[in-house]
């Protein structure tokens, strides 16, 4: 029976452990960033490596109200609850002043609501679900990167400027694939009312069976189709799609095919002529952008991902609005959010006062092949701001406030 | 017509990869009844090696040299996991070897992270075999057409190794009785090795096969693994032809689905898995389980007995250590206690089911995300108080497993265990797809504990209360008269039977029981999180309570509080560190070599032989 002992015994230990450490100086202002950095090594490695080199740059420059900047990182396993413990040391362990990370729509979601809950600030960096900042959004919530809906519209709007009047998706079966298709859709039938959405695929994430996916969508024959598939099933997708010839004179929109992280694996057989949201980053003649990424070419000895640009913008963000708060106290970075303006490689951004969401946009653009690899040709920058509902509505879908 | 056949072709290239892994696994299981959870870690591996192979050897020899030599690596990699990791285990307890191969998951996922890096790599396309045969004007790959080809022919290739030639009869008969062949003087050690080289090497094979098809990335591991256990089971675990059949008609069952049932595909094999259960208990072509499942391997039972005085004691003053928290240890020190807690309470429940009850549940993950959910979905769209939340979880986990026990408990052994798995997948994938009550896998958010409860100290406190009352009513109940009876049906159900024990309604109530006590740590969770998504009804939550539990130790009453608490701290504590999946899967395969009798276990045994526990009579 004394097992048991064991246990509190371990208990106590982890404890005392955890008074002791607590002592420690409270000199930098410590930021817990949490995420998937094993099982999403991919996306959390060079997004990791973008908040560093701003880190590098904001510490070098003398760090915030006169405080050297201090990221904590840790990795929750893509588990949210695991995520929720691992906030809560942060922010009443480390004496962590700000939340940030997550690329998991579903861990994000976890942070959020942990956040509301016990007023501590969360910059979700990454998570794409529009929920985060409407259905769910709350006060302490703050969204970075360009969301689902932004992205989709985008395309869409694209997709109206041509005569393609059928259209087929395909999408991973979960909420991001869900929101990705129902906001193309109205975005598109708005601008186009005569389209028609013949088939709708919903393959498994991750679990693709590739050839019958292409068999379906090739027996709606369709104009056009509208893709969401990433990953390891975009790979399978355009390799089957490519060898039964299911691309052939049909318009292809890919939502987010067009990031390097999706792109490169793909190597010579990345699609040709859809167009997609993405990442440029070959692409810069000059400007910050330019500069940002040879920055980090330098720093780092590897080409940029989009989430490299994602974590420098976090951090940026984060300095920005510690400025603006000129505090540390939760309720003052809070408030100065509200119209924060940042600079970032890809022009001012602002984190509305209405919904929390920043204004980031997205690269829209043409696939091409060139050396072997996939490129964006064609592209443009969107301005985040312009491809969000209307006021009304996003108060609407906003119940928060 | 030509769409129809297309389709059908599709399905049959896709069961040749397929078969090829779950007959390795069911190989495996059959005679060494090592429920090899690794097996998707070993089809991840086939597929690296043959990627990295295939950039070295040219052209079309080189390429499927490069395949078959996968195969070949992969297997004396399978060779040196079981020298290393599972030979010292054999003799431990019936299925604790699972355990040791959860531990090479781990391994082989930092490793492959490690060697080959973060980044997907697409497979190279089969030269030769790159473009399309028209087959009445609908496209099919040359390669589709060469898997469908190939694979019959090894499944020859097997056949006649299995019932030709003289490995093949030291195999068939370790399967129906590995005693027997152990005493006719078959050196079993080396022909467990053979088979688990032969059964590595088919899921290395896999691996490699589907290469062209896609490629090598570091989710792959787990996302076979589900279908692979469906496919051995709906075959019949040992059967070959079995295993064949059961691919060929999940994968052309997966195409078709894709076209009728776009938003269904996930529940679709799991609702076959259990017709096919219901019709044919022991899957297609598979025979009766012989005897000599359960409890009857190592040393025989020790009987339990109700803690004694001092041992009261000390756990009452735990208790009131564990109670003072607040006062000596930070905020946190009470979120992480809240964690270890409710996860104690869960594994002491899958831990009365498995050690107490002998009937092991892959799902039991179920009740545990079954009773979160029934409560976030009461507090979403009903308002529920936390109060009531927190009685009906239980309450709704419980009904769940009255369902679920009712039809599960028709089978016995591995069956049973694979269809809890089901069972629980299904109910994963449910709440996965049904995305307009449960919100899919954003999940519910925002279920905070009411007010008076919503610190973290008291919530602490309250956890602490229902979870030792929950632990203290599993062991009470294990003492009980139904925890005779239970025991009883465990190691002798005839003999129980004959006494007028009704062993199934023992084991159902048992069931229901553990499945309603999961759902309060369920409740709890959701609470404590402020939400739930569907992690915590999926395969790799049941198999950390199983893990817990096997750590622990099956056969103490204390394992699987013993097992949680040092899992969730364990875990806790090395995740802080950049290749904290490695070290976790090293301690795990440690802790399986050095106490193969579970931390209890072992522990109770050291004491014993140094002197400072009694020995029970009895037993020497």
């Amino acid at each position: 029976m004394y097992r048991k002992t064991f246990l509190k015994g371990l208990i106590g230990l982890v404890a005392l452990g955890m008074t002791s450490v607590t002592a420690l100086a409270q000199d930098p202002i410590k930021i817990g960033e949490i995420n998937h950095y094993k099982r999403m090594a991919a996306f959390a490695g060079p997004y990791k490596n973008g908040i560093e080199l701003k880190l590098e740059e904001i510490n070098a420059a003398g760090g915030v109200l006169g405080r050297p900047l201090e990221f904590i990182f840790r990795d929750d396993d893509g588990q949210p609850g695991e995520a929720v413990k691992i906030a809560e040391e942060l922010m009443t362990r480390d004496g962590a002043v700000i939340l940030t990370g997550s690329i998991l729509s579903n861990v994000g979601l976890a942070i959020s609501s942990l956040a509301a809950e016990k007023k501590y600030v969360y910059l979700a960096a990454e998570p794409l679900a529009d929920g985060m900042v409407w259905e769910n959004g709350n006060a302490y919530t703050f969204r970075l990167r360009t969301s689902t809906y932004m992205q989709a519209s985008m395309l869409a709007e694209e997709a109206a400027k041509t005569d393609a009047k059928t259209y087929a998706t395909i999408a991973p079966n979960y909420a991001y694939g869900k929101d990705a298709v129902a906001a193309f859709k109205k975005v598109l039938t708005a601008l186009k009312p005569d389209v028609k959405f013949v088939a709708e695929q919903w393959p498994a994430l991750f679990k693709i069976d590739a050839g019958a996916e292409v068999q379906a969508l090739e027996a709606a024959k369709p104009d056009a189709i509208y893709n969401v598939t990433f990953g390891s099933d975009l790979a399978k997708f355009v390799r089957e799609g490519n060898t039964r010839g299911l691309f052939e004179g049909r318009k292809v929109y890919g939502l987010l095919s067009g990031e390097p992280e999706y792109m490169e694996p793909l190597a010579d057989e990345a699609p040709e002529g859809w167009v997609v949201t993405g990442y440029p980053w070959y692409a810069f003649e000059d400007g910050p952008n330019k500069a940002f990424v040879d920055a980090y070419t330098k720093r780092f000895g590897e080409s940029p991902k989009l989430g490299s640009l994602v974590g420098y913008m976090t951090a940026a963000s984060i300095a920005a609005v510690l400025e603006k708060a000129g505090s540390t106290e939760t309720e003052a970075i809070r408030a100065a959010f509200a119209d924060l303006e940042v600079e970032t490689p890809v022009g001012t951004i602002t984190y509305r006062a209405l919904d929390h969401q920043s204004t980031m946009g997205a690269f829209v653009g043409t696939t091409a092949l060139k050396d072997g690899g996939g490129v964006m040709v064609d592209w443009s920058y969107k301005d985040g701001a312009n491809y969000l509902p209307s006021d009304e509505e996003v108060k609407k879908l906003r119940p928060a406030n | 017509m030509g769409f129809f056949i297309a389709q059908v072709l599709t399905g049959l290239a896709n069961a040749g990869a397929l078969f090829l892994v779950a007959s390795g696994l069911s190989l495996i299981f059959g005679v060494t009844r090592v429920v090899n959870f690794a097996h998707g870690s070993f089809y991840m591996l086939g597929a690296y090696v043959g990627y990295s192979l295939m950039q070295v050897l040219p052209g079309m020899v080189g390429f499927w040299a490069a395949m078959i030599l996968s195969g070949v690596v992969v297997g004396l990699i399978g060779v040196i996991v079981e020298f290393v990791v599972l030979r010292p285990v054999y003799k431990a307890p019936e299925l604790f070897q699972l355990v040791a191969t959860f531990g090479v998951i781990l391994v082989i996922q930092d490793l492959a992270l490690m060697i080959w890096g973060p980044v997907d790599l697409l497979g190279p396309r089969a030269p030769g075999l790159k473009g399309v045969v028209r087959i009445l004007g609908e496209p099919v790959p040359q390669y589709d057409l060469a898997l469908i080809v190939i694979t019959p022919f090894v499944a020859l290739g097997l056949w006649y190794l299995i019932t030709r030639t003289r490995l093949g009869i030291l195999v068939r008969a370790a399967t129906q009785d590995r005693e027997m062949v152990g005493a006719l003087g078959v050196n079993q050690a080396w022909l467990f090795t053979g088979v688990f080289f032969l059964g590595t090497a088919l899921a290395g094979l896999g691996g490699a096969m589907q290469l062209p098809k896609g490629g090598a990335n570091l989710l792959m591991d787990f996302n076979i693994l589900t279908t692979v256990f469906v496919v051995v089971v709906i075959g019949g675990m040992g059967s070959l032809p079995g295993a064949y059949l059961a691919a060929v008609i999940i994968s052309v069952l997966n195409v078709f689905g894709v076209v009728y049932l776009p938003q269904s595909t996930l529940v679709l094999i799991f609702v076959v898995m259990v017709i096919v259960l219901m019709v044919r208990p022991y899957g297609l072509l598979g025979r009766e389980e012989v005897a000599g499942e359960h409890g009857q391997v190592g040393e025989p039972e020790r009987p339990f007995k109700p803690a004694g005085r001092s041992a009261r004691l000390i756990v009452a003053l735990g208790l009131g250590i564990l109670a003072l928290l607040p006062v000596y240890g930070s905020s946190f020190a009470q979120v992480l206690a809240t964690d270890i807690l409710i996860f104690c309470l869960f594994a002491a429940s899958l831990h009365f089911l498995l050690g107490i009850g002998g009937l092991v549940s892959f799902g039991h993950a179920a009740y545990f995300g079954g009773g979160a959910y029934v409560a976030a979905l009461l507090v979403k769209y009903a308002d529920t108080p936390m109060e009531l939340a927190l009685i009906l979880a239980p309450l709704g986990a419980g009904m769940a497993a009255v369902i679920i026990g009712w039809v599960c408990l028709r089978l016995t052994g591995v069956y049973f265990a694979m269809l809890t798995l089901a069972f629980a997948q299904l109910l994963w994938s449910l709440v996965f797809q049904w995305g307009a009550i449960t919100g899919g896998d954003d999940g519910l958010v925002d279920i905070w504990p009411s007010a008076w409860a919503s610190g973290t100290t008291a919530y602490f406190y309250l956890t602490l209360i229902i979870c030792t009352g929950g632990i203290l009513l599993l062991r009470h109940a294990a003492h009980a008269p139904f925890g005779y009876a239970l025991r009883a049906a465990r190691d002798s159900a005839r003999q129980a039977e004959a006494t007028g024990i009704d062993t199934r309604r023992v084991q159902w109530v048992a069931f229901v029981f553990a499945g309603a006590m999961a759902g309060v740590a369920g409740g709890l969770f959701v609470f404590a999180k402020g939400s739930v998504f569907p992690n915590e009804l999926d395969i790799a939550r049941s198999f950390d309570a199983l893990i817990v539990v096997f750590l622990g130790g099956v056969k103490t009453l204390s394992g699987g509080v013993v097992g949680g608490a040092a899992f969730v701290t364990a875990k806790d504590f090395l995740s802080r560190f950049e290749y904290w999946r490695l070290a976790m899967g090293l301690l795990i395969i440690a802790v399986v070599i050095v106490a193969p009798n579970g931390i209890v276990g072992s522990l109770r045994k050291g004491g014993e032989r140094i002197g400072l526990l009694k020995t029970p009579e009895g037993t020497s």
